[in-house]
């Protein structure tokens, strides 16, 4: 509980409407889309401005009080669980697209502005924002920012990183800076920008963003490739990228994930196979037609039972939409679904397929598969029950083991869902202790009282994750 | 009771009822949070969105916090327009738990003595007897007699809206006079060819205040081929107790509409109002825990269907000549219709198969425009901001006539109409009433 005085000073800044601890309030804000991960703030403050933030801070900062800056709180990570309380800081009022710069090619926006609407906006102009994280109907770009996110077009695009080209951040003590620029070159010192993306909250507050613009693709063209055997889905990505072409989106799913997302969407994804490649190409006509021919004969090269292509954009749409929903439909069939994020190098990606069930038949837990295949990035995802202790054992057991695997295989333990609390006590097999310690050095710099997002990205030791519940 | 016992009871009833698999079942991902109205009305509360619902009624369940007066807020603020359950994918029934949580609150809320009285009134004494709704002289009326306006005027509801009520009076259909509504056959004949055998659901509200709208919805299926049964013995759905946590009173309507209807050898069990018929199709839910009915009631839901969808079913639509003057329409959706009987598509078909006018979707057909049962009497602050920015949307699509297929929609537009002074330019109505005008377009 903070003290009547803290309460009394943060409201003289924001007002006593945007000031909440009622106990339902606090409890709506005690979770992201992680499981097993739930704690109850102090408070909830919702600022209107970046000077508003700069006071709130100055005040954490003398008092020592948790801040955990929340977008829309769909991290998989828990990168928003206020796990030692303290406050959660709301951007909601701050969610507007500031400038549409065609000249520059830049957005620059507020951090709480909708992924999916920045996409629209600049739509309309005929611009390309191309980061989408499946989650873009909801997550916020400060939240993209903060955990670095990627997405379907990742493979040939890239991720938020590097589309982040200035940022305004509010420091742990108040003061607040601006780095980058709407520049193509600058070496002015440190890139602060590029540390800043994928720093969890754990660093500063971002305030505002100016993000980099592409001219939008003439056209795409998007197709299914259907297969029986789940190695040769796989090793068609290495061997498309292998023949130099580099498709926008390069998806994989597997047989219990088509059929959950199936049963959602109903857009006549094909159940009665093993798995499914979601190939998109964009650019010029000549260039897709091109590059879509060759890919359909890689698929059937590498045993592709069938390819089917989108007949138009709106079905195309349904498809990409459909996949979009794998993971929430994947929770329809068990209480808790537990998710990962282990990525390893495209060539290597056949080999991690065939690990993953070889681990979930040795810890007899369920695994479907689904993810970002052509950027390495795989999600294998365990339907349970968080009320079968025994089983979730079983469960870590063999995530461990998988994120072990994705480490030996040249990987890492989380490709674009961050580290938050859920994957700290692992940090360590990828970075080792000197990585560590250089990491918390860099924290340590920016928040010497360790108020901004505690308990995130850091574990307290190296060990086995605990199962908090409540 | 004490306000401890209270929390406790409601909390104990929570442990017990509400479907510990169902709140597990929501992942947490916020992909239904767009789509939540309250949401986006609240400013972007999480409080007054799906997900933050669901964690509320699990942490009161959990125990992780006590029961209390912002628990039961966001609650009521819920409009039950169940958008959040098409756009999840993991299939969470967010409408159960909502019915069920209210339910167990309200069976163990202390609640002032007057308003018990009022609810006895509605909920026992009104609603389930059809000849007392027909002497019920008008909504107007209704409300007033029923000591409604008691509750709407103690949540300080005049103050807030002083013009509403009164804008509310306008807006009212004419009642039918009391021999009309008693002077229904028992079975109509088709017009032309045989295509079904229906049982037609009359609806208590629909069956006094829109009767003519009946009429018309009784036409239609004629010339569609339907022979149609209207059981006497039928009486209200049950949605209005159902979504008010008065569970028990739509468990007893549910299984007198099963009876009258489950002899009569019908194809389909036709609806013309969309809250009406989600409830309706909902009853093998309502009634899973008995056995002797389970089975029963399923057989009564698998026969639901709303008007639209018949008529195209039976193709009504391409047998038909439909003709109107220019104008331009556009269509509301009912949530319920759309969100539970998954029927969206069949009523803009119907609409673009008129000759003559011009059919304009406007933004945000689907999302509610805060009717929603008697919300915009209890709730006015949050149902007129909604309905406000319905209206923006509304004239922003330039229609002269927009469509519903719920008569609270169709009230709720009429009164968004007069707020926004465009009653002589635009008008609402029931679809099935446009349809009719559309086919007696020559005479
Ligand atoms: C169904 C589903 C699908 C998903 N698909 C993808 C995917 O395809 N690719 C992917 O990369 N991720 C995906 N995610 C994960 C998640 O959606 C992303 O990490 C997203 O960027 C989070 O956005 P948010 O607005 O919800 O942020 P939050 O979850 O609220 O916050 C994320 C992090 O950012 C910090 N933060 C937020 N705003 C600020 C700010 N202004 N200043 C400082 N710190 C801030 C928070 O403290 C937290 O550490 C998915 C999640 C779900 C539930
Ligand atoms: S979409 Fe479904 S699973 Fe996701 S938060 Fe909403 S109710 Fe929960
Ligand atoms: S029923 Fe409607 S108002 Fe209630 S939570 Fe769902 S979308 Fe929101």
């Amino acid at each position: 509980m903070l003290s009547t005085e803290i309460k009394k000073r943060i409201t003289s800044v924001v007002g006593h409407e945007n000031f909440d601890d009622s106990k339902a309030g606090c409890l709506v804000y005690s979770y992201d889309a992680t499981p097993q991960f739930q704690a109850l703030p102090d408070a909830v403050v919702s600022p209107r401005n970046t000077a508003e933030i700069a006071g709130i801070l100055k005040i954490c900062y003398e008092y020592k009080i948790p801040v955990v800056p929340r977008g829309s709180g769909t991290n998989l990570c828990a990168g928003t669980c206020p796990t030692q309380g303290g406050i959660v800081l709301l951007f909601k009022h701050m969610n507007q697209v500031l400038e549409i710069d065609e000249e520059n090619l830049t957005a620059t926006v507020q951090p709480g502005v909708i992924t999916q609407d920045l996409i629209r906006a600049v739509e309309q102009k005929s611009l390309f924002y191309p980061p989408d994280p499946s989650s873009m109907k909801i997550s916020t770009i400060g939240g993209n920012i903060n955990e670095n996110s990627g997405g379907l077009r990742g493979l040939k695009y890239g991720v938020t990183r590097d589309y982040v080209m200035a940022l305004e951040i509010v420091l742990p003590n108040g003061d607040i800076i601006r780095t980058g620029g709407k520049l193509a070159k600058d070496v002015a010192g440190y890139d602060l920008t590029r540390l800043f993306v994928g720093s969890e909250g754990t660093l500063g507050i971002i305030t505002e963003a100016t993000l980099k613009l592409i001219p939008m693709p003439e056209t795409k063209k998007t197709m299914l490739a259907l297969y029986q055997n789940l190695e040769a889905a796989a090793q068609t990505v290495s061997n498309i990228i292998a023949h130099k072409i580099i498709p926008a989106t390069l998806e994989f799913l597997d047989q219990p994930t088509l059929e959950a997302v199936e049963e959602f969407a109903r857009v006549g994804l094909p159940t009665n196979v093993k798995a499914v490649l979601l190939i998109e190409q964009d650019g010029s006509p000549e260039l897709v037609e091109k590059h879509m021919l060759k890919i359909a004969e890689i698929c059937r090269q590498n045993e592709a039972v069938s390819v089917q292509t989108a007949g138009n954009d709106s079905e195309a749409e349904a498809l990409m939409t459909a996949r979009r929903a794998a993971l929430s439909a994947l929770a329809r069939l068990k209480p808790t679904t537990i998710l990962e994020d282990a990525t390893v190098p495209r060539s290597e990606i056949a080999n991690m397929v065939k690990a993953i069930n070889e681990i979930a038949d040795k810890y007899k837990v369920k695994i479907c598969t689904f993810g970002h295949a052509g950027d390495g990035n795989l999600h294998p995802t365990c339907p349970t029950d968080s009320r079968n202790s025994e089983e979730i054992e079983r469960v870590e057991q063999a995530f461990a083991e998988i994120f072990e695997k994705a480490v030996a295989l040249g990987g890492t333990i989380t490709g674009e869902h961050g580290v938050g609390e859920m994957k700290a006590p692992y940090l360590e097999l990828k970075l080792g202790s000197a990585g560590i310690e250089a990491m918390k050095a860099i924290k340590h710099s920016f928040d010497p009282h360790n108020i901004m997002n505690p308990g995130k990205i850091f574990a307290k030791e190296s060990r086995k994750r605990v199962v908090i519940s409540n | 009771m004490s306000a401890i016992d209270e929390k406790l009871a409601i909390q104990a009833g929570f442990r017990e009822r509400l479907d510990e698999n169902e709140l597990l079942n929501c992942m947490r991902c916020g992909f239904c949070l767009p789509s939540c109205p309250t949401y986006i009305a609240s400013g972007y509360d999480e409080a007054q969105s799906p997900r933050g619902r669901i964690a509320l009624m699990k942490a009161v369940r959990d125990g992780m916090i006590e029961w209390d007066a912002d628990v039961d807020r966001s609650l009521s603020l819920c409009l039950g327009c169940r958008a959040c359950e098409p756009v999840c994918p993991a299939g969470v029934s967010y409408g159960h738990l909502l019915e069920d949580a209210r339910d167990i609150i309200q069976q163990n809320k202390r609640t002032s003595l007057p308003e018990q009285a009022v609810r006895r009134t509605i909920f026992q004494g009104l609603f389930p007897h059809q000849d007392r709704m027909r002497s019920a002289a008008g909504l107007l009326g209704f409300y007033q007699k029923s000591g409604l306006q008691t509750i709407v005027r103690k949540v300080g509801f005049m103050k807030l809206f002083p013009g509403h009520l009164a804008s509310m009076e306008t807006i009212l259909p004419p009642v039918p006079s009391k021999r009309d509504m008693n002077n229904r056959p028992e079975s109509l004949q088709p017009i032309g060819k045989k295509t079904a055998r229906v049982g037609f659901f009359s609806g208590c509200l629909m069956d006094t205040l829109f009767l003519e709208t009946n009429n018309s919805t009784l036409k239609l299926l004629q010339l569609a081929g339907c022979e149609i049964v209207i059981p006497k013995n039928q009486s209200c759905c049950g949605a209005l107790h159902g979504h008010s946590g008065e569970k028990q009173g739509s468990i007893d309507l549910a299984k007198r509409n099963i009876q009258a209807f489950e002899d009569l050898a019908v194809d389909y069990i036709i609806t013309n109002a969309g809250g009406c018929g989600a409830y309706l199709i909902d009853y093998n839910h309502l009634l899973s825990n008995e056995p002797l009915w389970a089975e029963r009631a399923r057989q009564f839901s698998d026969k639901i269907k709303d008007l639209s969808e018949i008529l195209v079913e039976l193709n009504f639509h391409q047998r038909t000549e439909f003709q109107l003057t220019p104008q331009i329409v556009t269509y509301q959706d009912s949530c319920h219709l759309k969100n539970v009987m998954d029927t969206a598509q069949a009523p803009r078909l119907l609409l673009s198969h008129i000759s003559g006018i011009t059919y304009r979707e406007m933004k945000d057909a689907g999302s509610c425009c805060g009717s929603a049962g008697i919300y915009n009497i209890v709730e006015p602050a949050m149902s007129m901001k909604i309905l406000d920015t319905k209206m923006k949307h509304t004239k922003a699509s330039s229609a002269d006539t927009v469509v519903t297929a719920n008569p609270g929609c169709l009230l709720q537009m009429k009164l968004g109409i007069e707020r926004e002074g465009m009653s002589e330019r635009v008008r609402a109505v029931h679809i099935a009433d446009l349809l009719l005008e559309a086919i007696q377009w020559d005479n």
